[in-house]
């Protein structure tokens, strides 16, 4: 019962980053064409519309939603596909652990990084 | 806890790349979970380096570390492998709910599968999927401004 209910949110997950990740894509891959949240001339990801993007609500809580769900989406998906080895208990279990404790990790990181640069960019100390 | 009953995969890594005579759909799980692992080695390293904006550096800018073309390149393969991952990824949703696979009928000789019901979905999926790298493709070879 409790991997069909872990299995549902990575399919649920997988919805939710169709939606970030594609946003995600059109401002960053498909700059050129779409213009989409990027006022500064020259490249989407320059430093200034990065900061133009860190300095907007919006897109510090969709960073980190979106950093969320993918962390949880990618590696459930790799535990999934390890685990089809027919490994034994002790090494799933490890392999659960090691992939929680990476997952957690990042999620720290990008999490503290997303709101350091909201706090700076509000504050115009790179602008 | 219920106990999940779970058969050994024999074949190993064959289980997991080999799609024998499955058809078409079984190869494009294969290539669903091979995007998969490389969109999520990309990330994974995606996320360090993004962090790394906290403290000033930002590696991606011109003249950064990875503003180089074999960097634009591999961003255009994370762009090819999230366009079929998401686009096939709906595909198996749907298919796993129980959509586009028809309603069961009485096993009747000739026998009919559910795979010939679903496989305009498939195609659906992948000329989407074609759609949006031909767009990517045109901003990659620098084609918009």
């Amino acid at each position: 019962m409790r991997e069909t209910k872990y299995w549902t949110w990575h399919m649920a997950a997988g919805v939710v980053i169709l939606f970030l990740l594609g946003l995600h894509m059109l401002i960053m891959h498909l700059g050129g064409t779409t213009h989409l949240f990027a006022p500064y001339t020259g490249e989407a990801v320059s430093k200034e519309n990065s900061l133009f993007r860190d300095g907007r609500l919006f897109f510090t809580v969709t960073y980190i939603l979106l950093l969320g769900v993918a962390l949880y989406h990618g590696l459930y998906g790799l535990r999934t596909i390890l685990f089809e080895l027919t490994l034994k208990r002790a090494v799933e279990k490890a392999i659960t652990v090691v992939l929680l404790v990476v997952g957690l990790g990042l999620f720290g990181l990008g999490t503290w990084a997303a709101l350091t640069v909201h706090s700076i960019a509000i504050a115009g100390a790179r602008g | 806890m219920a106990e999940i009953n779970r058969h050994d995969n024999r074949l190993g890594l064959w289980g997991w790349l080999g799609g024998g005579r499955w058809g078409v759909e079984r190869y494009a799980y294969i290539l669903h979970r091979l995007t998969g692992l490389g969109i999520l080695f990309y990330f994974l390293m995606h996320i360090v380096v993004t962090s790394l904006r906290a403290s000033g550096t930002y590696l991606w800018v011109e003249g950064g570390f990875f503003h180089r073309p074999i960097f634009k390149l591999g961003e255009f393969l994370v762009f090819a492998a999230f366009a079929y991952h998401a686009l096939n990824g709906i595909r198996l949703v749907l298919v796993e709910l129980g959509f586009a696979v028809g309603k069961p009928i009485e096993p009747v000789y000739p026998y009919k599968t559910s795979l010939t019901v679903q496989r305009p979905l498939l195609i659906a999926m992948m000329i989407l999927a074609a759609i949006f790298l031909a767009a990517g493709g045109y901003e990659f070879l620098g084609l918009a401004k």
